[in-house]
């Protein structure tokens, strides 16, 4: 059974989309028939970062209205074979997404694949609402910093309230917390958030933690994943994280060494 | 004549009603600005029903002339629906003048067991009828309409899961329990008292209709705002750390609010 995968966040700038394409392009390459979908109409960059731009054709928004069939919108990733790349709309908005439409999408894509990723764009209005309302899981990516954790949060209350699987009463959406551009030496000088503190405030299970890297720019600027970067701590970050989402045990790497005190917090209250 | 057709019923509501505090117990100064006050904004009152708040002078000897203010009011768009709070004196000249008497500010009791005292057979937010007649409506049954004063007592409201930023939970006429965490950026309103079983990290609004006895109760403080019947309280340097992370109760006590450390009373 195909599954909808929601990379989210609420707030802008934490790593959405370089999430979407590594967590997507992850997937594929333990043979997953994966499609990526980018929700960020108007202010499209999912094919940039996957480099794919100049093969976009038809968007997400063309199928939607129908000026052109859902597989000649699919765009074949350079990397893997099983990925495939559904662009967003750079001249629309988001209110071109509508959910009958979307829904419609997904379930055509249901039929061919494995999982599909929802690309959401930044805020809480319609375009990351439509991007969320269909998943079964979701990957609250967030920052070690404060901002992003209410943000998260936020999107937290509005996945258990707003989405399909809410508002129709079935299993709640699968939640899965992600943390991104972490710097354990920072945490240490208390200039960041620990993965404790974040997991403290929003209490959803710890799928991963990626490391705050160089290699993450020059990997969104050569259009290339950031999971492809061979030997960074990113890509390595990023092939846990998938295999944790595919029920691998892989202990957590690129933390602070305070494991204990995180399960005491987790278990033991406060 | 006919059985079967009921001339009347009885319905409980919950009806916006101005209290009009009496803060003087000389009542030619207290219509003489009430005049001055009215004659700024003559439609205010718009013959709305007011109650009279006698509690700032209940502890005076003078009992207010209640005909002759009812008639002054009358005359100025203002009917006296019935009298708040006041002395023994003050309440029974009150009744004798055909006014009708809410029982003191809503109290724990009133609002979960019968009133001691049986209101008196008048709906609250009734205009009051005509001249000051001596009996009181239609009279119907004692039984009925001691019933029907009696609040329906709504059932507590369970939340299991997290309330995050941006979410509100409001507990209509009843208390609230949370048993997860309470995030910052998030509010929790209760008619009754709210009890927070995990970390209380964002806004708890108890007694949000008014009960001034209302509660919040908390395993973990660390809220950015507590209220408790419209008084409120921020914590804009936090949690006093003496209270912090503990269990903590909040209750209002006169107009402040007051939070304690909760132990075990042996």
């Amino acid at each position: 059974m195909a599954k909808v995968i929601v990379v989210t966040s609420g707030k802008g700038g934490v790593g959405k989309t370089t999430t979407s394409a590594s967590f997507a392009s992850g997937l594929a390459m333990r043979g997953n028939k994966t499609v990526v979908i980018d929700f960020d109409v108007g202010l499209r960059n999912l094919d940039l970062i996957m480099g794919c731009e100049r093969r976009v054709v038809f968007d997400i928004i063309n199928v939607i209205n129908g000026d052109a069939a859902l597989s000649r919108a699919l765009i074949k990733d350079k990397h893997c074979d099983n990925l495939f790349v559904l662009p967003a709309s750079q001249t629309r908005d988001k209110d071109a997404l509508s959910l009958e439409g979307v829904e419609r999408i997904i379930n055509e894509l249901k039929e061919t694949f494995d999982y599909i990723v929802c690309d959401s764009p930044a805020g809480i209005e319609h375009g990351a609402f439509s991007a969320l309302y269909f998943a079964d899981e979701a990957l609250v990516v967030t920052n070690p910093e404060v901002s992003s954790v209410r943000d998260s949060d936020r999107i937290l209350g509005i996945l258990a309230a707003k989405s399909k699987r809410a508002v129709e009463g079935l299993d709640p959406v699968k939640e899965h917390l992600l943390v991104t551009r972490y710097n354990p030496s920072r945490v240490a000088a208390g200039e960041m958030l620990s993965v404790d503190d974040i997991q403290e405030i929003l209490r959803i299970p710890l799928l991963g933690v990626i490391p705050e890297s160089e290699s993450v720019l020059q990997a969104s600027n050569s259009g290339t994943p950031a999971i492809h970067i061979d030997k960074s701590d990113v890509a390595e970050a990023y092939k846990d994280m998938v295999a944790r989402f595919m029920g691998d045990d892989v202990p957590m790497r690129f933390v602070a060494a305070e494991k204990v005190s995180l399960f005491k917090r987790l278990f033991g209250g406060h | 004549m006919p059985k079967e057709t009921p001339a009347f019923k009885i319905k409980n509501a919950n009806l916006p009603l101005f209290v009009l505090h009496a803060m003087t117990p000389d009542m030619t100064q207290f219509k003489l600005q009430l005049e001055a006050h009215l004659g700024q904004m003559p439609d205010f009152f718009a013959s709305a029903p007011v109650v009279l708040g006698l509690a700032a002078i209940a502890e005076s000897d003078t009992t207010p002339d209640f005909a002759d203010l009812a008639s002054f009011m009358r005359q100025r768009g203002m009917s006296i629906a019935g009298v708040l709070g006041g002395s023994m004196q003050q309440r029974e000249a009150a009744r004798n003048s055909g006014l009708g008497l809410f029982p003191d500010t809503p109290t724990r009791t009133t609002r979960k067991h019968a009133p001691a005292e049986p209101p008196p057979a008048i709906e609250p937010a009734a205009p009051v009828p005509e001249p000051p007649v001596t009996e009181p409506v239609p009279a119907p049954e004692p039984a009925p309409a001691k019933a029907a004063a009696v609040p329906p007592r709504h059932p507590t409201l369970v939340i299991d899961k997290p309330v995050r930023a941006g979410q509100r939970i409001h507990a209509e006429g009843g208390d609230l329990v949370v048993l997860a965490i309470v995030n910052a950026g998030a509010e929790l309103i209760a008619d009754g008292d709210i009890h927070v079983y995990a970390p209380l990290r964002g806004r708890a609004l108890a007694g949000a209709r008014g009960d001034t006895a209302a509660r919040i109760f908390a395993q973990c403080m660390e809220a950015e705002l507590v209220s408790i019947a419209g008084y409120f309280q921020v914590f804009e340097e936090g949690i006093p750390a003496a209270l912090r992370g503990k269990p903590v109760q909040v209750v209002l006590e006169g107009e402040r609010i007051t939070l304690s450390a909760l132990a075990s009373v042996r």
